[in-house]
């Protein structure tokens, strides 16, 4: 008896036996909503389980990107609605933080006109919903550019107009192979010998010429074998014809239109975490940095920043996986997205509403939980190593 | 003495509520119905001559009559309706999960919804048929004209998946952007997105009085599909399937034997055709089966009017789309609309 007390006042058995009292509950929670759920629609008649997924889907996709035609399967819709999301998404989180750092440095400017216009910017769009810049670019989008006989024409190659900006199409990829591997041996090339001219000249003192190694590994032999490849390729160059273009690729304005509505919303609350990143770095470190003999933009490169990301990091994660979630409003322009596609086109055609939004739901949590890790990884990486 | 009389009327009144319950299957969507003091109805988001709300928030429409009908054979007074407005997307897991009574939405009868979205249809109200409207400068004059076109279009409607097929089957090469919602989709066309925006023909005439300048658009005349529609329940409680389905027969058969609005009164008191006098309660007895008054079709037609009545005020020429009865029409006058008898 008294082995048994003392079995069960031990705080990491006890610490077990709640671990695995909560599993076993929200284990049983969740069998038992399925199996409420899956028998009940057996009663209301409603067809459940995943066998949907292979039926012919028959929904054209004015966007895709994976070989999709309405002759394969919901499943490859899936795929499509997710390529999409991805793509908006990882465009979207690239140009937002690059023009949210613009305006949040333009924001601690000396100069009073950029940082009034910056910070007027900024109270604009965190004061106005998104869905607000999702149709204002929409319409506008569409608005702005001109039907397709009066389409802007890009050298004769692309073609501008409101049905999108279609783009010629390579006719097969093998030069573009071949190009691809030459740039590949020259970055390879170049990287070696960096590191070995910085080991000489740690051992020697001895300069090397690294910078005309990389003008020519980097610059010139890759964009001699890109003019090659596009030059020795057959291109599918878009034609007018009744209504529209045929031919090349079209960027749709519902792309263009969601993508700057992400962007630029999210520059926006970008913009203040890089204005409280940067202040939140002690002036004395700026004083010290220009003691030691910095410029201005050294002390900015040098020692600000570096301490900044830091505190920067963490919320910046928060906007990335909101760009994520805010792709979804994509919906409301028809913007094929996963929500659009799967969870409106194949829901409706099926009408599996559980399955569908769980795979949706599930869409949303990896990539989420991804772009999580991601950013942990690099916090760790740029984090204070303390002895 | 007083409570002998009200002792006895309530061994009376339960003897008789008995005998009736053993009569009738039971029908939960009715009890809560009468229960609930309104019947709920889910409609379309807004799209004149079908389901529509004016700036009062009263409804209008061919979709909307059924639903008055059915609240006027139910409980002797069509305004005792509820409209719950649905969009594409809504509208089956809203009547699914017992939301609305039944489904009056432009809705087309498939297969496939039949058969595994847990729906039964209960008739056809309308025979629509796939069209496009497009711009009268495109020069258009057939489906077939579209090739190379971009067309607008309500996703996960049965219109989607219609358009995609008929031009695949016809090698032409047209791109289709699914919108949420049929106004999103028509807001597109119009804002100039779109070559064509497709819908059915009576959808079309509804929706073409909400673009800015309707006289510049026309619309194909030959349908792609056909594409009936009618009220629709869920599986389950048949009894009440049944008042459902026979509602809509009730108003077709009302304009095949002559019954309006106006003459319904001498009809009911002075007809001699039994078939009128069964459907109007004069004889047979015919609501109690359902669990309805006897009066359950002389309400309907009283109040909302029979089918040929409700099509010329809100789709045919006593409205703003001016269709013609055209499939619509009476089996004995050539068209499609056909009744079993009351009999």
């Amino acid at each position: 008896m008294t082995s048994f007390l003392s079995f069960i006042n031990d705080k990491r058995v006890r610490d077990w036996i709640y671990q695995i009292a909560a599993v076993v509950f929200l284990v049983g929670l969740t069998v038992f909503f399925v199996r409420n759920a899956s028998e009940n629609m057996v009663k209301a008649g409603i067809a459940s389980g995943f066998g949907f997924l292979w039926r012919t889907s028959g929904i054209e996709v004015p966007f895709v990107l994976t070989g999709y035609t309405q002759s394969d399967n919901i499943l490859a819709l899936f795929w499509v609605g997710v390529a999409n999301t991805m793509l908006v998404t990882v465009i979207a989180i690239v140009l937002a933080t690059l023009l949210g750092f613009a305006i949040g440095i333009a924001r601690l400017s000396s100069h009073w006109l950029i940082s009034a216009i910056a910070g007027a910017y900024v109270e604009f769009v965190r004061n106005i919903p998104l869905l607000f810049f999702v149709l204002f670019w929409y319409f506008g989008v569409i608005a702005a550019l001109p039907a397709p006989r009066q389409s802007i024409s890009v050298f004769g190659v692309a073609f501008l107009n409101n049905r999108g900006l279609t783009i010629p199409l390579p006719d097969g990829m093998e030069n573009f192979r071949i190009a691809g591997l030459v740039i590949l041996a020259c970055v390879l090339g170049y990287s070696a010998f960096s590191i070995w001219a910085r080991r000489r000249q740690a051992r020697t003192g001895q300069h090397a010429p690294t910078l005309w190694a990389g003008l020519v590994l980097l610059l010139a032999v890759p964009l001699l074998a890109l003019t090659w490849a596009v030059l020795a390729t057959r291109w599918d160059i878009p034609a007018l014809r009744g209504f529209n273009y045929r031919g090349g690729f079209a960027v749709i304005p519902e792309f263009v239109a969601l993508l700057a509505a992400l962007v630029t919303y999210t520059a926006g609350f970008i913009a203040e975490i890089v204005r409280g990143g940067i202040q939140s770095v002690s002036h004395g470190q700026t004083e010290a940095g220009s003691a030691l003999g910095l410029r201005p933009g050294q002390v900015l490169r040098l020692v600000t920043i570096p301490q900044a990301l830091r505190v920067m990091t963490p919320p910046l994660t928060n906007q990335y996986l909101n760009v994520l979630k805010n792709s979804s409003f994509g919906a409301a322009i028809a913007y094929p997205d996963v929500v659009s596609l799967f969870m409106g086109s194949a829901l409706n055609n099926t009408g599996q509403a559980i399955e569908i939004i769980a795979m949706t739901l599930a869409v949303y949590l990896v990539i989420g939980l991804a772009v999580s890790a991601l950013m942990n990884w690099y916090n760790a990486r740029i984090a204070l190593v303390t002895r | 003495m007083t409570i002998r009389i009200i002792g006895t009327a309530a061994i009376l009144a339960a003897g008789i509520s008995f005998a009736q319950a053993q009569q009738l299957a039971p029908s939960p969507t009715l009890d809560a119905v009468k229960a609930r003091g309104n019947l709920e109805c889910g409609v379309h988001l807004g799209l004149p001559g079908f389901s529509f709300a004016n700036d009062k928030g009263e409804w209008s429409g061919i979709d909307v009559d059924y639903c008055r009908a059915l609240a006027a054979a139910i409980f002797g007074d069509a305004k005792k309706v509820k409209y719950t407005p649905t969009s594409v997307q809504q509208r089956w897991p809203i009547l699914q999960s017992g939301q609305v009574d039944v489904l009056s939405r432009n809705s087309t009868i498939t297969f496939s919804r039949n058969a595994t979205l847990g729906l039964n249809f209960q008739g056809i109200n309308f025979y629509e048929g796939q069209t496009f409207i497009v711009r009268k400068s495109a020069n258009v004059k057939d489906a077939a004209g579209l090739d190379g076109a971009s067309v607008c279009v309500a996703a996960g409607s049965t219109e989607e998946k219609n358009a995609a097929d008929w031009f695949r089957e016809r090698n032409l090469k047209v791109t289709i952007t699914n919108f949420q919602k049929n106004d999103d989709a028509i807001a597109a066309y119009d804002a100039g997105r779109c070559d064509a925006y497709t819908a059915g023909v009576g959808a079309l005439a509804g929706q073409r009085i909400k673009l800015k300048a309707p006289d510049e658009h026309a619309i194909l005349t030959k349908p792609i599909s056909n594409d009936p529609q009618g009220p629709v329940t869920r599986w389950g409680d048949e009894r009440w399937q049944l008042i459902v389905r026979w509602v809509l027969n009730g108003t077709i058969a009302a304009e095949a034997l002559g019954v309006t609005s106006q003459n319904v009164d001498e009809m009911k008191a002075n007809s001699k055709n039994s078939e009128v006098r069964r459907l109007l309660g004069a004889e047979g007895g015919f609501g109690e089966m359902m669990g309805l008054p006897n009066d359950w079709m002389y309400n309907a037609i009283k109040q909302v009017g029979n089918y040929g009545e409700s099509y010329e005020r809100t789709v045919g020429m006593g409205s703003p789309l001016k269709l013609e009865r055209g499939q619509n029409q009476l089996w004995i006058k050539g068209g499609l609309l056909f009744t079993p008898p009351f009999q």
